[in-house]
């Protein structure tokens, strides 16, 4: 079986990013870039099913500028086998991406594609289910654990209530959440090697796929700042303030 | 048109998030309908009916439809589409699971867990775990969305009474996915989202049996829910669907209290909209005092037994 794992480049998960002054955006420039952590999971449990038997090749994708090439590659370093550029500048909505990941499925014919459950500079948290739904495949959202038997699998997902359990048939579209396992750090030697393996460039219009936005941002502002309060000295302080200050007891 | 609503319940209740989504579907304006799906949950529909705001109740039941699962959810959705200019629902577990998939068929955007409703085609939602503002337009004639329930307010609960209509669900039939289990945590205390007050704990715990220990009684003292950091939970200090943040649960309670959190970004997502935020760490230097309106710099083995008796 293959495996398809798209990865997005995103603004690092330590950064705190700043919205430009004049509302058109935020501020990218010079800020430190990193795949999105839920992919890197994504890229983890492939990897794992490979080692497991149940997967024989590791596709990873990424549809963005050509430096999200150096994502792909921190995948392959990982231990991915192929990777696939889509190539543009545009900032592509869940609903292109999906339509381009069902572009790469059909030609790919993987059997499961795990998605992260959201990447964290839209936090959207569509992807996934949109693919699903585009290519009439089953889908399992927030998976914290995944078994692979014949032609299904079982998954685990987070809920609001706790952990669901569902068995679903392959092929399908698995999105991955934070407990699903701690992804792996790639190895010098593996970087080095990874820079060999094969990367395939495209573009959407390849797979006839218009990527104009469907919606349009109006603006970008700062959210309602917070000022830091004061610091009480003791317990009895605190709990004062709370009763005759604040009112919340 | 009028709004279809996708009530969020375990049939045998209607979960208060979606008389909040209700408030932001009503902004919208138009009828609005609310779509219960289930199996035997005519209790989830008849509370549904009681709310302010709601022309109509759906009620559609069958075995598919028992347990949330996407795709019969997403079908029936669908079958009744043509007819609404608007989706939406609480962005719960099931809301985000099922309506980008809503959407996919249907080839429409969706714009997830609005934070405002601007105006009928405008609304203004959070992006780098809330650290931006967007304010979207949607061009299309269809609407999708998620609503993050914590920024609205719950409808009243004392609307004349809609109908209760039930829908045919005869072709939905899906063999994809099959429901195995769930395992739902089951407390007395008040559930996360609609607590007034909520005391969390993070990796300072160090165990369960610390949590237990030190967070709970306190949590009994003042009614509270409880919550956790990502730390606490990816430790098993705390069961999943007690994580507060960016990618768990995004809370505003009148009084959220942060126990040894660090207050890393993912996890202000999460509370930095509570109306009190307390925070006690034994490091003055923790970013969550930046958001704090009182910070106890203590170390919270010895702060927590000694609020638990301050407190009656
Ligand atoms: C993709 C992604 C998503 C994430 N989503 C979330 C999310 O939804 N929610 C979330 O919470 N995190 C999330 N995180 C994780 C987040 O980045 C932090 O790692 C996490 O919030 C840290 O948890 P913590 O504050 O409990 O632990 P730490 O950062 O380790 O902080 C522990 C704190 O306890 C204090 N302390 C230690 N001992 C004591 C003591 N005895 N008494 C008092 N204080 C003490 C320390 O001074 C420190 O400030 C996410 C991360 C990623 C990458
Ligand atoms: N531009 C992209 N390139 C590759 N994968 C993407 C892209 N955008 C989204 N994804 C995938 O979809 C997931 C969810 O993204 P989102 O729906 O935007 O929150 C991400 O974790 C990725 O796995």
């Amino acid at each position: 079986m293959k495996i398809l794992v798209p990865v997005k480049r995103v603004v690092d998960y330590n950064v705190k990013i700043r919205v430009k002054p004049d509302g058109s955006g935020v501020d990218l420039t010079n800020v430190k870039m990193s795949m999105n952590p839920f992919d890197e999971i994504s890229v983890e449990e492939a990897l794992r099913l490979k080692e497991a038997g149940k997967a024989d090749e590791v596709v990873v994708v990424s549809i963005g500028p050509p430096k999200a090439e150096e994502t792909l590659r921190t995948a392959l370093a990982m231990g991915a086998d192929r990777a696939i550029l889509v190539e543009t500048e545009d900032q592509v909505e869940p609903l292109a991406v999906a339509k381009i990941l069902r572009g790469i499925a059909d030609a790919e014919k993987p059997g499961l594609i795990i998605v992260g459950k959201q990447a964290i500079d839209d936090d959207s948290n569509q992807t996934g289910q949109m693919l699903a739904a585009l290519l009439g495949w089953v889908q399992a959202t927030f998976a914290s654990k995944i078994e692979i038997g014949d032609g299904k699998a079982t998954v685990t997902r987070e809920v609001d209530g706790g952990l669901q359990t569902i068995d679903i048939k392959m092929p399908a579209v698995v999105t991955t959440d934070l407990r699903l396992n701690e992804p792996r750090y790639a190895s010098l030697p593996n970087i080095m090697k990874a820079k060999k393996k094969p990367l395939d460039k495209k573009s959407p219009a390849d797979f006839g796929i218009d990527t104009a936005a469907r919606l349009k941002v109006l603006k970008t502002e700062e959210p309602r700042g917070r000022e830091a309060g004061i610091k009480v000295k003791s317990v009895a302080e605190l709990i004062d303030k709370l009763k005759n200050e604040a009112g919340v007891l | 048109m009028p709004i279809l609503l996708l009530a969020d319940h375990d049939n045998a209740t209607l979960s208060d998030l979606t008389a909040k989504a209700l408030t932001a579907a009503s902004k919208i304006g138009g009828d609005v309908h609310v779509l219960v799906a289930g199996k035997g949950a005519k209790a989830a529909a008849d509370a549904a009916a009681k709310l302010s705001g709601v022309s109509k109740v759906l009620l559609a039941e069958g075995d598919d439809l028992a347990n949330n699962l996407a795709e019969p959810l997403a079908a029936l959705i669908v079958s009744l589409a043509g007819t609404y200019d608007t989706i939406i629902s609480a962005a719960t577990s099931v809301g985000k699971n099922v309506l980008p998939r809503v959407a996919g068929l249907l080839d429409v955007a969706q714009i997830s867990e609005i934070i405002e409703v601007v105006s009928a085609d405008t609304f203004k939602r959070p992006i780098y775990a809330g650290n931006a503002i967007q304010t979207v337009q949607v061009a299309g004639a269809k609407r999708i969305i998620t609503v993050r329930t914590s920024s609205f307010a719950p409808a009243a609960s004392q609307g004349p009474l809609a109908a209760v209509e039930k829908i045919s669900t005869a072709a939905l039939s899906s063999s994809l996915s099959a429901f195995v289990k769930d395992e739902l945590s089951t407390s007395d205390r008040p559930e996360l989202t609609s607590a007034k007050i909520i005391i969390s704990g993070g990796r300072a715990l160090g165990s369960a049996e610390k949590f237990e220990e030190v967070i709970l009684p306190v949590a009994d003292k003042l009614g509270a829910a409880v919550g956790a950091s990502r730390a606490a939970v990816d430790a098993g200090y705390a069961p999943n669907d007690w994580q507060v943040g960016q990618t768990g649960k995004v809370v505003a309670p009148e009084l959220y209290i942060a126990c040894g959190i660090s207050g890393a970004i993912q996890h202000l997502a999460g509370m930095k909209d509570s109306k009190v935020i307390v925070a006690i760490n034994k490091d003055e230097e923790a970013p969550i005092f930046q958001v704090a309106d009182y910070g106890l710099v203590a170390g919270l083995f010895e702060a927590l037994p000694e609020l638990e008796k301050g407190l009656r």
